[in-house]
């Protein structure tokens, strides 16, 4: 998190320094120019001068010379970039990449190189990109390195490794040394030492790099190489379940999410609402409609607008689920299949409304900077927004056990629950109960649909998609119990995330429906049943 | 002997409806082939298929009613036995196309020849005969709801969490049948049918021939449930229904009453799907949509459930009220399908047939008494499910 603020300001800076004073750019331009005219010794001495400047212009115009692509107008004795084109030459502003139109090649001069100087540009750029301050173009630079495994970069790149801070790009340059020292005549200690290197980077790249030498590779390094490609490999199948592991942690955690307020209401209070996927959907909705009053009100705040969007959710979606429960449940406590029947014609008229509101199209919702992009971690690779979301399950989760074991409220929801007269009796409000139980359920669900619009289409559709699998969580976790919830969207969602990879993503999905209708079968009452007579209504 | 009388005077009523829709079988056809344009009386071409997947809803809303209405299972999953017995039905079809596809290979449809396939996969032999084909729409989704229903009422999965399986069986059959290499067409699914018996399928005479077959199939449907309602085994499906447990402990097997009633449904469903491809002219993977078999649980909740008229009556005028809204005002025909289930939930919980029960002067405070206890479960007391608290 810490190196991501930097970088943002490091960008942030980059931004506001860009527009350079325009001496510097005379200066720089008079430097390229430079180029052109005098001798061979001229043009090296120009060329060491564009290199100490270590800007970022260099090296295109560097390897333009190289390639023959470097010319002087005969106009003005401006050095131009020049491409092929119909007519002539389509030229480029070195300076500031302006298009300077096509000439005819009789009024350009080309900029004569020799192999000595080319050797030089070679190892100008390699310095200038390698030992570059930017960390993405020396990340580049290292893997076109290794791409190219040049001798000639050898030495550079020594000093390049022993400069190199940053783990990921100086294991690169390492297996591109490693590399060149395998083409080169080396010792073959040296040879075998730089196979070991390679093979203690022990990841997937270090594996194409050890195949794509074995056959290069004098014969008494191939048994070494072999046997390194199978450690990495065995190495890798590790990394590989771990992988399958954070997947399924990921999705469990959408599950959990679209599911645990699905479990207070179903679980808790024993109705069945289809139109809970249509709460999710009214959630994703409302991260939408903030963002959009945010950006019209306080377009600075955009980056925290999640923030204002999760309460708001929970309390919209908790007061719609409210009203559903004076409105329609609570006449058909008792009858659990006409509830469902109801709350099922409550999610079309739902999604209908906020069709004919917003329109049947998906609606952007702006990721925050801090929720985008990915990280990797040892070989695991990791998206920002799916880690956030797994956090905010975990969080949900917490603070609903609390709710439901330390306040007043989960005390009194227990007690109608488990006895409804016998609470009345005490003194408990079971209407008022009921409702607060029920908003509470629809608030999560709201709750969880700012998080699923974050990874998700938000469009009227969007709950449709959740309700069946959260179903499948709830009844395979057990009614009346939050910690069933949990395991079950644990279990499938990791066993949903390992079968993929064998059986692909639609037969993964049916073997897991399956396994679960099987499942219920041996367990009616999912896998933290309840037990005693209450249950046999 | 008042309950005697009842199912006596509902036998009588299930003649009527027999007899009523041998009427259409015939009125129909004629008023559309035989009756010149022009004559008030004429039906044009269109309405004829229009009509006839009318009735093939009915006889799936029917088949659920067997299961819901007087078994007390409600199935959320019945499309996928339409869906299997359409299936079966567009195979026949499909190999009646012989080589006159755009690809005109003699034995494989066009979509394997698009997809490659060298030989017909295994399970499409066979269905060139119009028996065999005929005989797999009633096996195979007999044979699903027999596995289903033999696992799921033997382990006694009932209410809310037998409807959520089903559910679940029928996500999983859309999904599959989503796919390409199930071999059955993948999510364009099967279409562009020619001849049904060796008659054009598009042909005008064809499609009375297949509407007066729907009303047919419709008539027999009817009067197999009556059969079946107004036996002892009807009396101990509804037992079952208001009574699980108790039902058990006086020596009947819940179990195997319910299943008998789920594979006769499952035929039924099979039967009306298998009637709805030639007339419709295509059947891809969205039959198996769980929202359908939603949708026809309304219909039965619409006429009445537990009545063989009532299921009949909702699949019709719910689906004659999909086909005017969804043409004047498409996009409110969402808030009305979806404000019918509500209302009819909570204030109709006895469908059109209830209502009209209701207006009707009542012959004696027993016998409706009597009545009310026997068909609506929905009326009796029912303790509420205890569960524990959430640790």
């Amino acid at each position: 998190m810490a190196t991501r603020i930097l970088t943002l300001i490091a960008f942030l800076l980059a931004l506001a320094l860009t527009p350079l004073p325009a001496v510097a750019q005379e200066d720089f331009a008079a430097q390229i120019n430079a180029l052109g005219p005098g001798s061979f010794a001229d043009r090296t001495k120009a060329m060491d001068v564009l290199v100490a400047t270590g800007d970022e212009r260099v090296p295109p115009v560097l390897q333009a010379l190289s390639d023959g692509n470097l010319y002087i107008r005969e106009s003005d004795g401006k050095v131009v970039i020049a491409s092929k084109a119909a007519g002539g030459l389509q030229l480029t502003d070195p300076v500031d990449g302006a298009d300077l139109g096509v000439l005819p090649s009789g009024e350009l001069e080309k900029i004569k190189t020799n192999n000595g100087l080319r050797g030089k540009i070679r190892t100008a750029i390699g310095k200038l990109t390698l030992l570059s301050p930017d960390q993405p173009t020396r990340l580049s630079a290292a893997q076109s390195v290794l791409k190219n495994a040049d001798p000639a970069m050898l030495e550079l790149l020594d000093q390049a490794i022993s400069a190199e801070a940053d783990p990921g790009i100086k294991s690169t340059m390492q297996m591109a040394r490693a590399l060149i020292v395998l083409k080169t005549d080396a010792a073959l200690e040296d040879k075998r030492a730089a196979v070991d290197l390679v093979v203690a980077q022990n990841n997937r790249a270090a594996q194409t790099v050890l195949r794509n030498t074995l056959d290069t590779a004098p014969d008494e390094l191939k048994p070494t190489i072999a046997a390194g490609i199978d450690s990495i490999g065995r190495t890798l199948a590790v990394w590989d379940v771990g992988q399958n592991l954070l997947y399924g942690i990921s999705l469990s955690s959408v599950l959990l999410l679209a599911a645990i307020g699905l479990a207070i209401t179903f679980g808790v209070m024993g109705v069945i609402n289809m139109a809970h996927g249509e709460m999710v959907m009214l959630g994703a909705y409302t991260t939408y409609v903030t963002q959009l009053v945010i950006q019209s009100v306080a377009p600075g705040l955009m980056e925290y607008s999640l923030a204002f969007a999760v309460p708001a959710a929970f309390l919209i979606t908790a007061l719609v689920g409210i009203g559903i429960e004076r409105g329609i449940i609570r006449w058909l406590y008792g009858r659990p299949l006409e509830t469902l029947l109801a709350t099922w014609g409550l999610s079309l008229v739902l999604q209908q409304l906020v069709r004919t509101i917003f329109g049947p199209t998906n609606k952007l919702v702006q990721p925050p900077q801090w929720m985008s992009g990915t990280f990797e971690l040892w070989n695991l690779s990791f998206t920002w927004n799916r880690l956030w979301i797994i956090v905010f399950a975990i969080a949900v989760f917490i603070a609903l056990q609390i709710i439901l074991n330390r306040t007043p409220l989960g005390l009194q929801m227990r007690a109608v629950t488990q006895n409804r007269r016998m609470a009345s009796a005490m003194g408990i409000r079971t209407p008022f109960v009921d409702a607060m139980t029920f908003g509470l359920g629809s608030g999560i669900a709201g709750m969880a649909g700012v998080a699923l619009s974050q990874i998700d289409n938000v469009s009227p559709n969007l709950g449709q998609g959740y309700i069946i699998d959260s179903f499948m969580v709830v009844v395979f976790g057990g009614v009346g119990n939050l910690w069933g919830t949990l395991i079950g969207a644990v279990s499938l969602g990791v066993a949903n995330k390992f079968l993929e990879p064998y059986a692909g993503a639609v037969l993964a999905k049916i073997a897991i429906l399956i396994l679960i209708i099987l499942f219920i079968q041996r367990r009616p009452r999912g896998l933290f049943a309840l037990k005693g007579r209450a249950i046999e209504s | 002997m008042i309950t005697q009388m009842l199912f006596r005077a509902l036998d009588r009523k299930a003649i009527w409806l027999v007899v009523a829709l041998v009427f259409i079988a015939v009125a129909i056809p004629v008023a559309n082939l035989a009756i010149p344009e022009g004559n008030p009386l004429h039906l044009p071409n269109y309405m004829v298929p229009l009509l006839g997947k009318y009735l093939n809803y009915a006889l799936l809303a029917l088949a659920l009613d067997l299961v819901w209405g007087y078994c007390g299972i409600l199935s959320l999953g019945h499309a996928a036995f339409f869906a299997l017995g359409a299936y079966a039905m567009g195979m026949y079809l499909m190999r009646q196309i012989g080589a006159r596809g755009v690809y005109a290979n003699p034995v494989l449809p066009d979509f394997m020849v698009f997809l490659n396939y060298q030989d017909l996969p295994w399970f499409w032999h066979g269905f060139d005969l119009w028996w065999f084909a005929f005989l797999m729409v009633l096996f195979v989704p007999g044979l699903l709801a027999f596995a289903f229903g033999w696992f799921a009422f033997r382990s006694r999965v009932t209410g809310v969490y037998l409807s959520i399986i089903t559910q679940a069986m029928t996500y999983a059959l859309l999904l599959a049948f989503f796919r390409n290499d199930l071999g059955l067409g993948g999510n364009n699914g099967l279409t562009d049918f020619k001849d049904i018996l060796g008659f054009n399928v598009q042909a005008a005479t064809t499609r009375a021939g297949l509407f007066a077959a729907s009303a047919l199939a419709l008539a027999l449907a009817v009067i197999i449930c009556s059969a079946i309602v107004n036996s002892k085994l009807g009396k101990v499906m509804v037992a079952v229904r208001d009574g699980e447990s108790r039902t058990r402990f006086l020596g009947w097997r819940p179990e195997n009453v319910k299943l008998f009633a789920f594979v006769v449904s499952a035929v039924l469903a099979g039967i009306a799907g298998a009637l709805y491809t030639p007339q419709v002219g295509i059947i891809n993977p969205g039959e198996f949509d769980p929202a359908n078999s939603i949708e026809a649980v309304i219909w039965v909740a619409v006429g009445g459930r537990g009545t063989l008229i009532g299921p009949i009556i909702g699949a019709v005028l719910v689906n004659a009220g999909k086909s005017v809204f969804t043409g004047a005002f498409p996009d409110f025909w969402l808030y009305c399908l979806g404000g019918l289930f509500i209302f009819v939930t909570l204030f109709m919980p006895k469908g059109i047939v209830g209502l009209f029960q209701k207006l009707k002067p009542r012959k004696g405070k027993e016998a409706s008494s009597a009545a009310e206890a026997g068909e609506d479960p929905s009326t009796l007391p029912q303790p509420k499910p205890v569960p524990e608290p959430a640790e």
